[in-house]
C-alpha cells in the first residue's frame, strides 16, 4: 500500500488539525507546550482575552455528552476571542437520523472555521477532517477509545512543568488502558518526547499485551508498575466496567490497583500523581492521595485551558 | 453460433495444458482444441494473439444484492461486473432481503439471472430460516429450486444444538454446508485483534474467534459426516487446523478472499473504511500462511467476496461503516498478483479460480461438474480471454459494479492492477467484450 501523508499536517509539516498525538513530530509537540506556556499568564490577567481568533467561529460538536471537556474548550476559545457555538448533537441532528457528514456539511455552510469534535467512534474526527472544507480545522476532543490528544498534551505540559526533562523519567499509566483514549494519547506523547521508561499497568482484561507494540512495558503487578516512578497517571474506571467480565468489583480493583498512600511509597519520593478526572475516590485512587501533596490533579485542569488555547491558535494560523 | 479463437495461449489448470492453440466452439460446447479447431467454419473469429485463453473463472462468494438491496447493486450491474471480471460461474450468498430461505425466491433469482445470460448463478440457500439460527430451512426443496449448498453467511449459529442438527440433516441428504468459522461472541469486533486495533482503539476480533469455531465444526463434522465448506479463512492458526483436518480425511474444503490474500491490518491506515472487511484483515504472518496454503492446495479456492456497498455506508466512522468491498472484477488480477509473487506457473495460478472451486461444488453442479472450470473438447464453452500484462487503475469509472468501494482502488492503494479480461464467453455466447 502507498504511504499516506499524516492528515494532521500540511505539506510544510505544520499542524492543521489535531486528531491524534500519534505520528506528530517532536517539534510540533514542543511548539504546543511552549505556546501553552505563554497563554498561562492570560488566565491570570484582569482581562482574560487575546485577540488571536477574533471573528472566527468555533463549533463544539459533542456527539457524546461531556461537560468538563466541552467547557474547557469553550473557555479556551473565548479567551482567544472566538465566537463559540455549542451543539449538543447527541440530542439533536443525529437523533433525527442525519448522517455525520450531513451535519458537518450544514455547519460548514454556516461558515465554521473550526470544529471541536467528540464522538463515540474511533476515527470519527479523521473522517470529518477528510471531508470538511480545506479552510476548516478539526480538533479531536475524544474519539472512542482512540485518542484524546489535548488531554495527552496537557498531561505532558503538567509533567514538564514539574519535572522539566522528559528524558530521565519513569512514567506509569495505571488502570483501564484498553478503553482509554487518554492513555493512548499519553503513551504516544511520552514516547515522542523521549521518556525512556513508560509502563502500562493494570489487569490483563484492561491492559492487553498488545500495548507492548506501542513501546511501553506492560505490567500486571501494581507494585512493579509504580516502583520508583517519577510520574503516575491514574485513569478513571468507567462505572460500566466496575462489575462484569472485565472486573469483579470496584473494591477488588481498589485493593489490587487503587493508588493508596501505602502503594505510593513505592514510587520516588518526589513522584507526582495525575488523573484526567473526574476521579472515583476509593476506586482508582484514595482520597488521601488525590488530595495529598503529590497530587497535581487540579493544576492539570488549569494547564488544560492553556494547552487548548495553544492548539487552537496554532492550527488556525496554518494554511491547509 | 460457431466461434473460433485463434492464436491464444490456451491454459487449462485441470489438465496442465499450456500452449498456443486454437479453440473452436459450436453452440454451447467446445468442439475442438488444437489443429482440428482451425477446420471449423466459424461465423465469428476471435483473434487471441497475445492473450491467455483460460476457463471462465468460478467465484465461490459474490453478493448480487438481489432481492431487496437494489440500491447497493442490481443483478444486471453485478452480473455485468462478473462478466467483465471473466467470471462465468458464481456462487451467491443468501443474506438478501428477504433471505433466500424459500424455494420461490431462489427460482425467481435463477430465472432473472438466466435471462441476463452473463454468468451462471448458483445460489446458496439459508441454512436456517431468516438466518436466525433456530429453525432449519427446507433444504431438499431449496436444492431442487437450484441451491448448491447452505450457509449462514455472517450470522454464526449460537446454539450448538441447532448447528449439530443442521449438519445431521444436511448430511442425511448429501448437501454441503458453507460456514465462515466465527465464534459469535469473540467475533463482534471491527478489526483483527493486534497492535493496529489496539493503537487505533478499535474493538478486536481475536484469532480464537476463528480457531474455536473451527474446532467446534471439525468435531461436529466427525460426529455427523456432513460436508462442510469453510468460507474466508483469515488466520495462520486457522490454516494449520484446516491442514490437520484435511490430513485426517475430514470432508472439508475451504476458501480465502482476495482481500485477506493481499492486505493486512496495517493497511487500514488512518481509519480507511474501504478496509473495513469481514473477516477483518489480520497480520503479515497470517497473510503469508494463507498464500502458502492456497499454493499447496490446503485452501481450495480463492474468492472475490464481492460485496457492493453503497457509498453512504462507507463514509462513516470505521466501526460504523458497512463491512465489505467490491471484488469480482479484481479476482483475476489479484490471483495473477499472488501467482507472480509466489513464482507460480499460470496453470497453478488459475487453479484456485477455475477447476478447484468446481471440485468444491462437486455434484451440486449437475452435468456441469465435469467440464465447468476446465477447457475440454465436448465441455461447456465458458471461457475467459485476458491480457496478463495489461495494467489498469481501479477507479469508480473502471468498475461495472454498483459498489465502487474496494481497498484496491487507486485512491486507497495508489497502484495499478496487472491483468485484465478482454472477452468472456458463457455457454458459447459472448457475455463481455472489451474490444
Amino acid at each position: 500500500m502507498a504511504a499516506r501523508r499524516n492528515p494532521q499536517l500540511n505539506v510544510h509539516g505544520e499542524l492543521i488539525h489535531l486528531l491524534s498525538v500519534e505520528g506528530l513530530p517532536r517539534e510540533v509537540l514542543v511548539q504546543i507546550l511552549d505556546t501553552a506556556g505563554t497563554f498561562l499568564s492570560v488566565s491570570e490577567r484582569e482581562v482574560k482575552k487575546v485577540p488571536l481568533l477574533r471573528g472566527k467561529s468555533v463549533f463544539n460538536l459533542f456527539f457524546e455528552n461531556s461537560t468538563r471537556t466541552r467547557t474547557t474548550f469553550e473557555i479556551a476559545a473565548k479567551r482567544l476571542s472566538a465566537d463559540v457555538f455549542n451543539l449538543d448533537i447527541a440530542r439533536s441532528s443525529t437523533a433525527k437520523g442525519e448522517s455525520l457528514l450531513d451535519t458537518i456539511a450544514n455547519l460548514s455552510a454556516m461558515h465554521a472555521d473550526m470544529f471541536v469534535v467528540r464522538h463515540g467512534e474511533s476515527g470519527a474526527p479523521h473522517l470529518i477532517a477528510q471531508h470538511c472544507a480545506p479552510h476548516v480545522h478539526v480538533v479531536n476532543a475524544g474519539d472512542g477509545r482512540h485518542a484524546h490528544p489535548t488531554q495527552g498534551l496537557l498531561d505532558m505540559y503538567t509533567i514538564r512543568h514539574y519535572k522539566r526533562d522528559f528524558t530521565r523519567l519513569s512514567v506509569a499509566v495505571v488502570g483501564d488502558i484498553v478503553h482509554s483514549r487518554v492513555a493512548r494519547s499519553d503513551l504516544h506523547a511520552l514516547s515522542i518526547l523521549g521518556v525512556p521508561d513508560i509502563r502500562a499497568v493494570g489487569p490483563k482484561t484492561l491492559v492487553p499485551g498488545d500495548f507492548a507494540a506501542m513501546g511501553v512495558r506492560v505490567c500486571h503487578d501494581m507494585a512493579e508498575g509504580i516502583r520508583d516512578a517519577d510520574v503516575i497517571i491514574m485513569l478513571r474506571l468507567q462505572n460500566e466496567r466496575m462489575s462484569g467480565a472485565m472486573l469483579p468489583s470496584a473494591s477488588e480493583f481498589f485493593k489490587t490497583y487503587g493508588l493508596t498512600p501505602g502503594k505510593l511509597a513505592l514510587a520516588r519520593p518526589d513522584v507526582i500523581v495525575m488523573h484526567p478526572g473526574p476521579i472515583n475516590r476509593g476506586v482508582e485512587i484514595d482520597s488521601a492521595v488525590a488530595d495529598g501533596p503529590q497530587s497535581v490533579i487540579l493544576p492539570q485542569v488549569g494547564f488544560g485551558i492553556a494547552v487548548r488555547m495553544a492548539v487552537m491558535s496554532i492550527i488556525a494560523g496554518n494554511p491547509a | 453460433m460457431r466461434i473460433t479463437i485463434h492464436g491464444g495461449r490456451v491454459v487449462d489448470p485441470a489438465s496442465g495444458r499450456d500452449e498456443i492453440a486454437d479453440v473452436a466452439i459450436a453452440g454451447d460446447r467446445i468442439v475442438a482444441i488444437g489443429a482440428k479447431a482451425a477446420e471449423l467454419e466459424a461465423e465469428r473469429r476471435i483473434d487471441a494473439q497475445g492473450l491467455v485463453v483460460a476457463p471462465g473463472l468460478v467465484d465461490l462468494a459474490a453478493r448480487l444484492r438481489e432481492p431487496g438491496q437494489e440500491h447497493e447493486g442490481m443483478l444486471e450491474s453485478e452480473l455485468q461486473a462478473a462478466a467483465a471480471g471473466g467470471v462465468t460461474s458464481l456462487v451467491c450468498l443468501p443474506d438478501t432481503d428477504p433471505v433466500l430461505d424459500e424455494p420461490g425466491l431462489v427460482e425467481m433469482l435463477k430465472f432473472r439471472a438466466r435471462k441476463l445470460s452473463r454468468c451462471r448463478v448458483f445460489p446458496l440457500g439459508a441454512l436456517t430460516r431468516s438466518l436466525q439460527g433456530q429453525a432449519l430451512t427446507e433444504m431438499v426443496e431449496l436444492t431442487e429450486a437450484g441451491c448448491v449448498g447452505f450457509s449462514q453467511v455472517e450470522v454464526p449459529i449460537v446454539d450448538t444444538q441447532v448447528l449439530l442438527r443442521a449438519l445431521q440433516y444436511a448430511a442425511t441428504h448429501g448437501l454441503s454446508v458453507w460456514l465462515r468459522p466465527q465464534e459469535a461472541w469473540l467475533g463482534k469486533g471491527v478489526a483483527a485483534s493486534g497492535a493496529v486495533a489496539t493503537r487505533l482503539g478499535l474493538s478486536g476480533v481475536p484469532v480464537a474467534a476463528e480457531t474455536i469455531a473451527l474446532h467446534t465444526l471439525f468435531e461436529l463434522v466427525r460426529a455427523t459426516g456432513a460436508r462442510v465448506h469453510l468460507c474466508r479463512l483469515s488466520s495462520a492458526a486457522g490454516v494449520a487446523l484446516l491442514r490437520a483436518a484435511k490430513a485426517e480425511g475430514l470432508p472439508v474444503t475451504a476458501d480465502a478472499s482476495i482481500n485477506s490474500l493481499h492486505l493486512i491490518d496495517e493497511d487500514i491506515g488512518y481509519f480507511d473504511a474501504d478496509f473495513r472487511l469481514a473477516p477483518p484483515l489480520r497480520q503479515a504472518a497470517d497473510r503469508e500462511a494463507l498464500r502458502a496454503a492456497l499454493a499447496d492446495g490446503t485452501l481450495d479456492a480463492l474468492v472475490s467476496d464481492h460485496n457492493p456497498v453503497a457509498a453512504d455506508m462507507k463514509v462513516l466512522p470505521f466501526g460504523e461503516a458497512e463491512p465489505g468491498a467490491s471484488g469480482i472484477e479484481l479476482l483475476l488480477a489479484l490471483a495473477l498478483r499472488w501467482g507472480r509473487e509466489l513464482g507460480l506457473p499460470l496453470v497453478r495460478t488459475l487453479a484456485p479460480v477455475s477447476c478447484a472451486p468446481v471440485r468444491v461444488l462437486g455434484d451440486a453442479l449437475g452435468s456441469l461438474a465435469s467440464s465447468a472450470g476446465r477447457l475440454v473438447e465436448g465441455g461447456v464453452a465458458d471461457l475467459c480471454l485476458f491480457d496478463a500484462d495489461a495494467e489498469w487503475p481501479v477507479t469508480a469509472a473502471t468498475l461495472c459494479s454498483q459498489g465502487k468501494h474496494t481497498p484496491f482502488a487507486q485512491a486507497s492503494s495508489g497502484g495499478m492492477l496487472q491483468g485484465r479480461v478482454v472477452t468472456t464467453l458463457v455457454a458459447g455466447t459472448i457475455a463481455f467484450d472489451r474490444r
